[in-house]
């Protein structure tokens, strides 16, 4: 299978009818969600009002987590087939983008949501420590992708970069796991708590993951034609730049040296 | 010719031009023996020195690391030495596996000098005990650190803004190694619990620099390609 990232001969558009319906969908989504998560849903015995941050939260995280997983998935893609498709890379460089956005919308939420219900922004705990190193680490991946030369070599360093951080996370996750182990005593309140869910809620937290996931469609099919894009400009400015000098090397005079 | 051949060829190279540049010993040392004091300065307690004191000197061997490993691969790119292997057809593997050992050799010496300088700045006790978990933690943790660093020392190198981007991709990586070879020699060192603990952070460890290893020799290639 190909992927096809590139847009129609001619465009210097990234929507299409399918985009514009589908970003329409995510917006009416977002009306509902925020209809949901503010308003119909209850506030929770415990946690109060800070509840409603766990519709943008949950769902963030989990977004995260698959944006990277597909920015993984592509790379390997990339790599290990024939043709070298550099589709394959401007997914994993979309997905990843958006993945770091989702993942900095996770902990800063997350942080607000722990100082109103844990009272501290920031716990020492398995979960959040590997969290904020998968944020670095990929944040580390966007900048390899900005390292130059040409397409197929950022390409293939960056498909390596993705796939030894997806070597790279478990080992911290274990790591930092052990760490927290051994070292400190029980959090006020564990993150996922005793707190029974009541439906609504429940069902407000479906609605954000589902809303979540169309923003996520809806932004890597964007940035990747975007980034497909950028590659063809960079090939016709190269091109454009290569007759140029061409139409000048045929002009008498010009090019030859000055004696 | 076998990898393990020219591995060996690379990491002599690389030794022999340290050797005759004499960075490591004028610049690397230096630089760490002024860490560990700064971080007396910062801590500026001796009961507190005295319990971190492992962890400092891991910190100062990773400061240190990424000194030596940028100046490893300043050297090859700036006459396109790395393009010039690959052309000849060398083995990407062994010329990773060749600058990891260059490394690893140098990292084990500056591990203990720095812990030397524990002994006499911070005032460690090394126990006869603990010394089989310290020397296994040493080797493990010097692999580890050196796969990992000429990995991305690779594929930093040639790059603009390398010196930058090296800690930003480096960093977040051996956070385990950091967290495991620190908890290990505490144990082997007595100041948090016995050597008997030290076990399982050895076990992280090693885990790691198999991983690492095994990464490195796949990864190189495709990384250093252009």
């Amino acid at each position: 299978m190909q992927v096809r990232s590139a847009p129609q001969p001619g465009t210097r558009d990234t929507g299409s009818r399918a985009t514009r319906t589908l970003g329409l969908v995510t917006l009416v989504g977002i009306a509902w969600l925020l209809a949901f998560g503010l308003g119909f849903s209850p506030a929770d015995r415990d946690q109060r009002e800070s509840v409603r941050i766990l519709y943008v939260h949950v769902p963030s995280a989990w977004l995260a987590y698959l944006a990277f997983v597909v920015t993984a998935v592509a790379s390997g893609l990339y790599l290990f087939r024939k043709q070298h498709s550099l589709g394959w890379d401007h997914l994993a460089g979309a997905s990843a983008e958006v993945g770091v956005l989702f993942m900095a919308i996770t902990l800063v939420s997350g942080s607000l949501w722990g100082r109103l219900t844990w009272g501290e922004f920031w716990q020492w705990d398995a979960r959040l420590t590997t969290t904020a190193f998968l944020f670095v680490t990929y944040v580390g991946y966007l900048a390899v992708r900005r390292l130059g030369g040409d397409h197929h070599q950022r390409a293939r360093r960056s498909a390596v970069v993705a796939l030894l951080a997806v070597l790279e996370i478990p080992l911290v996750h274990w790591s930092v796991r052990m760490w927290r182990s051994l070292h400190q005593e029980a959090t006020v309140l564990s993150p996922d708590g005793d707190v029974k869910m009541d439906g609504l809620m429940l069902f407000s937290l479906i609605v954000g993951v589902i809303v979540f996931t169309l923003l996520y469609a809806w932004m890597v099919i964007h940035r990747q034609r975007t980034l497909t894009l950028e590659d063809v400009l960079d090939d016709e400015g190269l091109d454009a730049a290569i007759v140029e000098r061409r139409r000048e090397a045929e002009q008498p005079g010009v090019g030859s040296v000055a004696r | 010719m076998r990898r393990r051949t020219v591995a060996w060829a690379v990491a002599v190279k690389d030794l022999r031009v340290e050797r005759r540049a004499r960075v490591a010993t004028l610049q690397v040392l230096p630089f760490a023996a002024i860490v560990m004091v700064l971080f007396a300065f910062a801590l500026d307690s001796t009961a507190v020195v005295e319990r971190v004191a492992p962890g400092l000197v891991w910190l100062a061997t990773l400061f240190s690391m990424l000194v030596l490993v940028q100046r490893q691969f300043a050297v090859e790119a700036a006459d396109g030495a790395l393009d010039a292997l690959r052309v000849a057809g060398v083995d990407p593997a062994a010329v990773f596996w060749g600058k990891a050992i260059a490394l690893a050799l140098q990292l084990a010496v500056l591990e203990v000098l720095l812990l030397g300088a524990a002994v006499v700045l911070y005032r460690t006790e090394l126990r006869l005990d603990g010394v089989v978990l310290l020397v296994t933690t040493w080797v493990a943790a010097t692999v580890a650190l050196a796969t990992v660093g000429t990995l991305y020392g690779g594929l930093a190198a040639g790059t603009t803004g390398r010196e930058t981007l090296l800690p930003l991709l480096v960093f977040p990586v051996v956070a385990p190694v950091l967290i495991g070879a620190t908890r290990a020699v505490e144990a082997a060192l007595g100041t948090v619990g016995t050597p008997g603990d030290g076990w399982p952070w050895f076990g992280l460890v090693a885990v790691f620099a198999v991983a690492f290893g095994a990464g490195g020799t796949l990864a190189f290639g495709p990384l250093i390609d252009s």
